[in-house]
């Protein structure tokens, strides 16, 4: 018997999170707090608790993280980064405070990020990977400036790292990855190409990613791991196959991974628990309809009715 | 544990740093995420963050940025800093190389040291190459799957070169563990891209035969099957019509083990207009549940009950396959 979501003491354990002292693990966060504030609150928001933090204390603090070039760093001082802008961009969503960007100075900052190939940069060092194609184009979407970036050419360099199993790798050629195909099956379903996608093949290679315990893995003969409930489920529903999974399974596996003591989810069951598998964990059971759990969009990772908001607001 | 930490003189009372005045991490008004900071990381961020104001590109913020990378070797902003640093001193990047070997270790899966990696074997040129492939061989050593590793040799082998030795490195990788979908997709990389093998078409008959050998040791392993359909590349037709390929099925289903993946491509190869002789039927046909009921009226029908029966976390998936059949049944 799996039992039920503990609620309430995720949505302490996110409150609790890094408060622990001489703890590594929150020194290792430091960088990539922007990243932290992202997956906790969006948690909080599934749960419908969004409301127990200080809504002007993170968006005054979220704005302290931009740079002088429009992108975001990991926390105060930090340099910018694709990344953390999305995560920045993600939560001033959650909150409906897009307003207090300039949007045009922010979509600049990305997408100038873009290649002649097409591809995107993470920063002004130049490391390539599709996940960088995801978030310049979720980004640029939330904002409204999905013209700013030559979308064709977005969208062929994600063509490009195709594989010959209908996944898809962070660069052409490198190996199918579930994580790397939610970027691109996401990023193809915000553009309106996902005629680009085999959809049953692909279809096929998510569904077998599915192993006894009823977790899934991210690539054949690796464990399983709540996190990919998230990237496999969220692509097998924007190609409409999520029914070929087992999701009864699924859910149950995902609960088995919950700390009921103290609150939070991990990779797999017994494990440490951290904010990061605790999001993935609530959004996959939000994929799976888990009741009092809000929806969340498969494409742009926030809830259904954020991106409702942002729109039909625009139309 | 860091085995030197017994040994580390506080920044704060070394001689060299006492001109420098270290610089808290603003967290803003009651953060939202509170951070507990370890001492000595702490003393050493809020240094770091002196000489990053004073964009100080000295040897000593140099060593500091080491310092720093030893103790969190996530944090995003040291690197960037330190190849500024690297870029005003003209350091010799063979060390640098050194030192990353240093760090990449125990942090293996870490983002930041593989692109700071490729950034200095940008630099270093043709001759890191073979530096490169070494350093990953390594990591192989130690994680035969790491994802940053093989997109880290991939892109040495396309800027740097090196293709020589590959294939053979992929079958040393194969032979030590015949599961591992990198090392199959790194052998597709290479025969597809390699300058030094003619492409696809001239090796897909040895290919092949190396794809039904692994098939064959191990039916249940789900990479050579991706492998030998993507060496027809999207021609089902000379997919379905190499009698190599639909014989390494028919061997498998007379095994009558693990043959959910020999099932699925012979499925496949009739979708494609593979035209089955008795053989194919009588292999399937023993594989049906002995409580199943009547027969199916074709060979493909037959296939996906008996992989719904057989596979049922995908049953769904099989129902579906059966039930996209029908307009063109003809078997
Ligand atoms: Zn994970």
């Amino acid at each position: 018997m799996m039992g039920d979501l503990e609620v309430e003491k995720h949505v302490q354990f996110v409150l609790s999170v890094e408060k622990k002292k001489d703890d590594f693990e929150s020194v290792a966060m430091e960088h990539i707090r922007i990243n932290g504030a992202y997956w906790g609150l969006t948690t909080l928001d599934l749960l419908g608790k969004l409301g127990v933090v200080d809504q002007d204390e993170v968006i005054s603090w979220i704005m302290k993280c931009q740079d002088e070039s429009g992108g975001f760093g990991g926390n105060i001082g930090h340099d910018p980064h694709i990344m953390y802008t999305l995560s920045a961009v993600q939560v001033l969503a959650l909150y409906d405070k897009l307003d207090v960007l300039d949007i045009d100075k922010v979509s600049s900052y990305v997408s100038g990020l873009q290649n002649e190939d097409g591809s995107f940069s993470g920063d002004i060092w130049g490391e390539i990977d599709t996940r960088f194609s995801y978030i310049a184009i979720c980004c640029l979407s939330i904002l409204g400036r999905l013209e700013k970036l030559n979308v064709q050419k977005a969208v062929a360099y994600i063509v490009s790292c195709k594989n010959m199993d209908g996944g898809f790798g962070c660069t052409p050629g490198g190996e199918s990855h579930s994580g790397q195909i939610f970027c691109c099956v996401a990023a193809l379903a915000i553009t309106g190409s996902l005629h680009h996608i085999d959809k049953d093949l692909l279809g096929w290679w998510l569904c077998e990613r599915q192993v006894k315990s009823g977790g899934l893995n991210g690539r054949p003969e690796k464990l399983p791991d709540v996190c990919y409930s998230w990237w496999v489920l969220s692509s097998l529903i924007i190609i409409d196959r999520v029914h070929w999974i087992d999701k009864e399974k699924l859910a149950a596996f995902i609960l088995n991974c919950q700390d009921k003591e103290n609150g939070g989810i991990s990779d797999r069951p017994e494990d440490a628990v951290d904010v990061f598998h605790t999001f993935f964990g609530v959004a996959g059971l939000s994929l799976l309809e888990y009741p009092g759990v809000k929806a969340i969009d498969p494409a742009y990772a926030l809830p259904v009715d954020v991106v409702d908001r942002i729109f039909i607001g625009r139309r | 544990m860091d085995s030197d930490e017994d040994e580390r003189v506080p920044l704060s009372e070394r001689p060299e740093w006492a001109d420098v005045k270290p610089i808290p991490q603003d967290d803003g008004p009651n953060p939202v995420v509170p951070i507990a900071y370890k001492d000595e990381f702490r003393e050493t961020m809020d240094y770091f963050r002196a000489v990053y104001a004073s964009d100080e590109r000295s040897p000593r913020s140099l060593g500091l940025t080491a310092e720093a990378i030893k103790l969190n070797p996530g944090n995003y902003t040291v690197w960037h800093f330190r190849r500024l640093v690297l870029e005003e001193l003209g350091t010799d990047l063979h060390d640098e190389l050194d030192f990353v070997n240093s760090i990449a270790k125990s942090n293996s899966k870490n983002y930041q040291i593989w692109h700071h990696r490729r950034w200095v074997a940008e630099r270093i040129g043709i001759e890191a190459a073979s530096l490169e492939l070494e350093f990953t061989k390594e990591i192989f050593s130690l994680d035969a799957k790491n994802y940053h590793a093989w997109s880290h040799r991939q892109w040495v082998l396309q800027a740097l070169g090196g293709w020589e030795n590959e294939l053979d490195y992929c079958d040393e990788l194969l032979e030590e563990d015949i599961f591992n979908n990198s090392a199959w997709n790194q052998r597709y990389f290479v025969v597809t891209r390699s300058p030094l093998l003619g492409g696809l078409e001239a090796v897909r008959e040895a290919e092949v035969k190396y794809a039904v050998k692994a098939i064959l040791s191990n039916p249940g392993n789900e990479s050579p099957w991706r492998y030998l359909r993507g060496l027809y590349k999207g021609d089902t037709h000379a997919l379905a019509h190499d009698p190599e390929v639909s014989s390494v099925c028919l061997e498998v289903l007379k095994e009558k083990k693990n043959f959910v993946f020999a099932l699925s491509l012979l499925l496949d190869l009739l979708c494609y207009g593979l035209q089955p002789n008795e053989e194919f039927s009588n292999a399937v046909e023993a594989l049906r549940p002995s409580n199943s009921g009547p027969p199916e009226v074709n060979l493909k029908e037959t296939i996906c009950s008996v992989l719904e029966t057989l596979d049922p976390i995908r049953s769904n998936y099989w129902i579906w396959r059966k039930n996209n059949l029908r307009p063109s049944s003809e078997v």
